[in-house]
């Protein structure tokens, strides 16, 4: 390596070069800087530049039944195969709908955007098919669709929903920024099971607090509360909570 | 009066804290385990319980073992390199291949014939697909790049190894960390997170994991009887650093409770998104690629007998290349809902980032500039040279798509798994595998290979595989972009969604057949090895220490 220093006439800018190689520690910071530039400057005005999240009215937190759902669509890694994000080009939006919003996923936790749609996009199934054809098609995906490649989860309608945990896990939602008030928290049980049962006494309060919620057997057991009911809540609340005929989109450009 | 000889000797200080930590460890971990409700957790606080019981009978076995404690640094004036742990996580870099390329041909062959899925939770793809890319990228290419980053600091160091027991913990511990994010996929424990689906308990072991690894290399590097850092051990600390930092960035999670496997990430949506893809892309870039020029920089210089081609271009690369990584990330989230402008940053960045990527490309390449011949001769060689050759392709190709006009057809179809495949099959496999053909017969004290005919047998038919995937990926991938917004001359959209799935089948086919091709080479590496280990000739003692790669300056 000394040959280097020889050769060089003068100290050339090359030579300095030999701080690094020769000092592991003054490496390591020289790797930090240089990798911390890009990501500061990409991540951090995510948080403060206020038109990152447009303005929206309708957006709200999962209703319990919701989350428990979402964590269902985690598990089972739906995200491998369906996106939820609607590109703002011409045929996407005439196949799934209006263009996603970064407002549409601010509560969710983690993002489900997706990378693959082996399978269509999920951004706006909600209310697309009925409960009915969702619970068949989970089920069994070939039965209504002969030429699918999903997988068949007829298991999710024989499982028990496991909520004893709920309330929990609406309090870390709000650790990290989803606005769940205490008394969400407090009756999160209650308002899983008034989201599941039809003509529950609850279903009224339920509503006061997660405005526009659908409330009914999702599973068509109504006597139990299945995962099959949570996923299908969750599949039926996406894209629904905006309404676009009030979004203004030219208020929002960004 | 003699002396009373005990026959346990003193712990060391790394044995004493390995003992204080799992013997620490124990009891919480059964109250945990006795007091959660969910199965799958309690399965994996029930393999940690196993598996501190098991460091305690191991560390307690060494205690009884005769022998210098701690290990010489030197026998008779040469290093006394510590090189057991590079064979364990040697062994498990094709453990862990065969495994993870045997997931990856069973999703795809159940994207070709879904009833494969067999209906149930354990094995369908949406839980195999993070098994497969966990188990090729974290359990092999990590064992691969362990294995070798500790071989390659050891000699380049001409020193060894830091630490006593510590080495063993990283590889050990990082091992234990790939059981629990595999087993948690299949048993529906997941972040949902690509590349990133470990849930909180195992992020922070692999954390402290990770601490350890970044304190061994280090501490090697600073007993180094060298006075400069060689070339490889630069990308090895970058990309140990910033794995670090993605790693301990993109998981930051509340726990439901400790009593829970979930946790929910601390920011939404589309920041969450920008973490994620940050993340993700740097995982490529600092993973699978820092850490795999790291191995280029070692294993072809030795292979081929040459110098490395440029120390300046070597140096313009490095520093070019970890700083325009890590602003590629929002190039996977082009036209979403991230602001425009950090989309187009991540655009700029990433067409920038084709540079650095071509001038690793070219010095490896140009390293073997006076030894082409050699090609004809040693199938190892031709392995890593064509595993350049793959890293160019998919380098170009990957900024190409990286344009938002290209991205608009390329995203969210085979196009893009295609282009991981040809990166990950072509560059980061190959290379590996050229590696191991190395490292197994100097680790074992070998002559040479078992045989050179059954390297070129893997080479070819692997190298058929790759192409019949890549090939496939990129008509599948190309023409279901184009039925997605095809019009009718009155115009209506042209397919419906499921008609462009329906073309998908015979592409999907001969990508599983890319694949079992893929597979039958690395089971034929492994006989290989096997052979060459169980049956090659001893190598003479004298000849046993290989010539140090040299960096020399191109004149």
């Amino acid at each position: 390596m000394t040959s280097i220093e020889h050769k060089a006439p003068r100290q050339s800018l090359w030579s300095k070069h030999k701080i690094f190689e020769t000092n592991s520690i003054i490496l390591i910071i020289g790797v930090l800087l240089v990798i911390s530039v890009g990501g500061l400057v990409e991540i951090a005005p995510l948080f403060y530049l206020k038109n990152v999240i447009e303005k929206v009215d309708g957006m709200r937190p999962y209703t319990p039944l919701e989350l428990a759902g979402r964590a269902i669509y985690v598990r089972e890694g739906c995200y491998n195969c369906h996106s939820q994000m609607i590109r703002p080009l011409r045929d996407e939006i005439e196949r799934y709908g209006h263009y996603s919003l970064a407002a549409e996923s601010m509560y969710d936790k983690p993002f489900q955007w997706g990378s693959k749609r082996t399978g269509p996009d999920l951004a706006r199934v909600g209310g697309k098919y009925s409960d009915e054809w969702q619970r068949g098609h989970l089920a069994d995906p070939r039965a209504l669709v002969p030429q699918s490649i999903m997988p068949g989860y007829p298991f999710l309608a024989r499982n028990e929903l496991k909520f004893g945990d709920i309330a929990n896990e609406l309090r870390a939602n709000r650790g990290g920024g989803v606005p769940y008030t205490d008394e969400m928290i407090a009756q999160a049980e209650t308002d899983l099971r008034a989201q599941a049962t039809p003509e529950h006494p609850k279903a009224g309060e339920l509503e006061a607090r997660y405005p526009k919620v659908q409330a009914r057997d999702f599973d068509g057991d109504p006597a139990r509360i299945t995962e099959a009911d949570a996923l299908i809540a969750y599949l039926q609340v996406l894209g629904t909570l905006v309404d676009f005929k009030l979004y203004d989109d030219k208020a929002n450009i960004r | 009066m003699g002396a009373i000889v005990s026959p346990v000797r003193r712990a060391t200080m790394g044995e004493f804290a390995g003992m204080v930590l799992a013997g620490g460890a124990v009891l919480p971990l059964v109250l945990i385990a006795a007091l959660t409700e969910d199965s799958g957790y309690a399965f994996h606080v029930t393999l940690a319980i196993a598996a501190a019981l098991g460091s305690l009978i191991l560390i307690a076995n060494r205690l009884f073992q005769p022998g210098q404690v701690p290990a010489p640094q030197e026998i008779d004036g040469r290093p006394n390199y510590n090189m057991e742990p590079v064979k364990f996580a040697t062994i498990a870099a094709m453990f862990w291949g065969i495994a993870g390329f045997s997931v990856g041909l069973i999703i795809a062959l159940q994207l070709a014939f879904p009833v494969l899925n067999f209906d149930l939770p354990w094995i369908n793809f949406g839980r195999l697909r993070p098994l497969h890319t966990s188990a090729v990228i974290f359990a092999f290419g990590g064992n691969v790049l362990l294995g070798t980053s500790f071989y390659v600091v050891q000699r380049t160091c001409r020193a060894r190894l830091a630490g006593d027991i510590a080495p063993w913990f990283v590889i050990l511990g990082y091992n234990f960390f790939i059981v629990i994010a595999g087993t948690g996929y299949l048993l529906g424990i997941s972040q949902g997170k690509e590349y990133a689906e470990p849930e909180w308990y195992a992020d922070l072991w692999l954390t402290i994991v990770w601490v350890v690894y970044l304190l061994v290399f280090l501490l090697t590097l600073a007993k180094r009887k060298e006075p400069h850092i060689y070339v490889a051990n630069w990308f090895y600390l970058a990309f140990i650093l910033t794995i670090a930092v993605l790693h301990i960035g993109n998981n930051l999670a509340l726990p439901v409770s400790v009593l829970s496997p979930k946790s929910y990430i601390l920011w939404s949506g589309v920041q969450d998104a920008m973490f994620q893809w940050w993340y993700g892309h740097n995982a490529v870039g600092f993973f699978l690629t820092a850490g795999f020029l790291a191995i280029m920089y070692y294993f072809v210089p030795k292979r081929a007998g040459r110098p490395v081609y440029s120390y300046r271009l070597s140096i313009i690369h490095f520093w070019a290349l970890i700083f325009l990584y890590i602003w590629a990330g929002p190039h996977h989230l082009h036209y979403t809902a991230l602001p425009d402008w950090a989309q187009t940053l991540g655009m700029t960045f990433s067409i920038m980032l084709w540079m650095p990527s071509w001038g690793g490309m070219i010095n490896g390449l140009m390293t073997l500039s006076g030894a082409w011949d050699k090609l004809r001769t040693d199938p190892v060689l031709r392995m890593m040279v064509v595993s350049l050759a793959f890293y160019g392709m998919s380098t170009f190709e990957g900024p190409l798509m990286s344009i938002k006009a290209v991205n608009s057809l390329s995203h969210y179809t085979d196009w893009t798994i295609g282009h991981v495949h040809s990166g990950a099959l072509g560059w980061v496999a190959y290379i590996s595998f050229g590696a191991i053909y190395c490292l197994v017969p100097w680790l074992w004290n070998r002559k040479e290979l078992y045989s050179l005919k059954l390297v070129s047998w893997h080479f070819w038919i692997s190298t058929l595989g790759i192409v019949f995937y890549i090939s496939a990926m990129w008509v599948s991938g190309i023409l279901q972009g184009l039925m997605w917004r095809a019009y009718t001359p009155l115009g209506f959209l042209e397919y419906s969604f499921i008609e462009t799935v329906a073309a998908m089948h015979p592409f999907y086919a001969i990508r599983a057949l890319g694949g079992a091709l893929f597979l039958t080479g690395a089971l034929i590496m492994v006989f290989n090895l096997w052979m060459t280990v169980r049956s090659g000739t001893p190598e003479s003692a004298q000849d046993s220490a290989p010539l140090q790669p040299s960096l020399v300056p191109a004149e």
